[in-house]
């Protein structure tokens, strides 16, 4: 199977690599995947006062495809409102980076990894109280 | 540096002097291996009988007990279902173990569609086979015994004498799939109480397509029911025109394989070695799946945890290897060889095997090193499983949100 030149960019050189502090309240960590099926993904997200991305991380364990698909929904999150970032769709992640069908499954689990990281980063929000935009996401 | 071809065990280039060997018989010597009448097939026929002799002795056979047939998926087809076919009134019992080739897997799987028997016996986690789990798996009603002399992917050889001289004594019929272990380490079906043996040529620098199957005449003598029914070839074992032209390259490859065994085998097992003690030097957390005393001397397969090996296989692109990864797969599940050791589904899924052959060299080997080192460390360096470990997580406790 031969890749797409941008599979290989971002394999080669992937984007927003690393981690944050999970424990902190305006990080929303999504952690998906498992070991034994050869893909785990962790992205992290931080937001500011007005629920709006500012920062992602992410660190994969998985075939070119499953990095480059993290990889390239950081950088989509990135600037985003949680909203916004919620109708990110594992199909844009195939049309950009050309993922062919044994490969979907990739994209799936990178759109789920920024679910997850939203739903945290809300939980912790109103676990808190404390951002004073929750009003609106409510 | 031009490619490195490190996946010898999938298969190897003609060597240039098998090619040489091969040519005039698509040329002037085209002849019919089965016609007697004329000097076209007279050409052909000790062509091919030079062949017989060259692979059968390989083996520690004699020419008479050759049977040429397409490759190793035929000649296992042959032997298990030939068996099986011919000795059904004696008893429906066979046995063989759960990491031979899929040529050997699915054979049996259809005779059990078919009302036989089958034991599949579970390797240890080196891959190895017990003569003492064959033993127990024996029933008065077994027909045949099956076991690979070594495997493809982790190299390990199983104790084929000591099965051999069991069957032997039960009067169990045996067959070993060989494709791997033929031209590189001795084989002797004398001595190791074989009955049946499957051989491949493009395994061994010779041409694709073409294959033996050995096939004891003597104490006992071993009749199979024929696969392929026509022209009465091969004994009536195999029926079809000869492919004299890739029998002509399958017997010179066997002859320079049995020629240059005894330091070939030794080159190649060093730098098997280098390679190993190369990358546990620079790299931690690495795993050598299979069993180093009993191994074939090409053959490493190694776990580099906590990156996946189709990943690997991606940053080291001008390197020919494969995985134990199946990613591509539509059921994502990582090799059954890997699987079948008992290991864990993570061990396969970051699996590499590297396959030396003839014309890797030293040069190659470091190249290799330094290359693996380099990816697993860019990959590492992205790997949450690495990470987590680094931070005392224990991964096997982690719940993980599975697909």
């Amino acid at each position: 199977m031969s890749y797409s030149d941008k599979i290989i960019d971002h394999f080669q050189n992937p984007r927003n690599v690393g981690s944050m502090d999970k424990n902190q309240k305006n990080v929303g960590t999504g952690i998906v995947g498992a070991p034994e099926c050869g893909d785990v993904m962790k992205l992290q997200i931080m937001v500011d006062d007005q629920e709006r991305i500012v920062d992602a991380k992410f660190k994969t364990f998985g075939c070119g495809s499953a990095i480059a698909s993290s990889s390239l929904a950081t950088e989509w999150v990135k600037g985003r409102t949680l909203d916004e970032a919620m109708e990110l769709k594992n199909t844009d992640i195939v049309k950009e980076l050309a993922l062919p069908p044994v490969k979907i499954h990739c994209s799936v689990l990178a759109e789920d990894a920024v679910r997850a990281a939203i739903a945290d980063v809300k939980n912790k929000v109103r676990a808190t109280g404390s951002a004073k935009k929750t009003v609106t996401t409510a | 540096m031009r490619s490195v071809y490190l996946d010898n065990n999938a298969t190897t280039p003609v060597d240039p002097r098998v090619l040489e060997a091969m040519l005039p018989f698509f040329k002037e010597n085209f002849g019919n291996a089965a016609s007697r009448n004329h000097r076209f097939g007279w050409v052909a026929d000790q062509a091919v009988e030079k062949a017989r002799e060259q692979v059968a002795q390989v083996v520690g056979a004699t020419g008479k007990e050759i049977v040429w047939t397409s490759g190793s998926t035929e000649g296992n087809n042959l032997a298990i279902q030939g068996v099986a076919g011919m000795y059904a009134d004696k008893g429906k019992h066979l046995i063989t173990c759960r990491i031979e080739h899929k040529a050997v897997i699915d054979p049996f799987k259809y005779l059990e569609s078919k009302g036989y028997e089958v034991t599949w016996l579970e390797p240890d986690p080196k891959g190895r086979v017990s003569v003492d789990q064959v033993r127990a798996a024996m029933r008065p009603d077994t027909i045949l015994v099956s076991m690979m002399f070594a495997n493809n992917e982790i190299g390990t050889i199983n104790p084929i004498a000591e099965i051999g001289a069991l069957c032997k004594e039960r009067d169990v019929l045996f067959h070993t799939d060989a494709t791997q272990a033929f031209g590189k380490v001795l084989i002797d079906v004398e001595a190791m109480g074989v009955d049946l043996l499957s051989m491949s040529g493009h395994k061994i620098y010779g041409p694709k397509g073409v294959g033996a199957l050995y096939v004891r005449r003597r104490k006992p003598r071993v009749r199979l029911q024929p696969l392929l029914h026509g022209g009465g070839h091969e004994r009536g074992m195999r029926s079809g025109t000869l492919n004299v032209p890739g029998i002509v390259g399958l017997g010179t490859a066997a002859e320079i394989a049995l020629q240059d065994m005894p330091k070939e085998s030794v080159r190649i097992g060093r730098l098997r070695d280098r390679l190993w003690a190369g990358l546990s030097e620079h790299l931690t957390d690495i795993h050598r799946n299979g069993d180093p005393e009993h191994s074939l001397p090409n053959t490493l397969n190694v776990s580099f945890l906590y990156v996946e090996g189709e990943s690997l296989m991606m940053g080291f692109s001008d390197i020919a290897v494969s995985s134990g990864s199946a990613c591509t797969s539509a059921s994502l599940e990582p090799s059954y060889v890997l699987k079948g050791l008992g290991l864990g589904d993570d061990i396969a899924h970051s699996s590499i095997r590297f396959s030396l052959g003839r014309f890797t060299t030293e040069e190659e080997i470091d190249y290799t090193i330094d290359q693996v080192v380099k990816c697993v460390n860019h990959l590492r360096k992205m790997s949450p499983l690495f990470e987590m470990v680094q931070e005392g997580v224990d991964l096997s406790t982690v719940e993980w949100q599975r697909h």
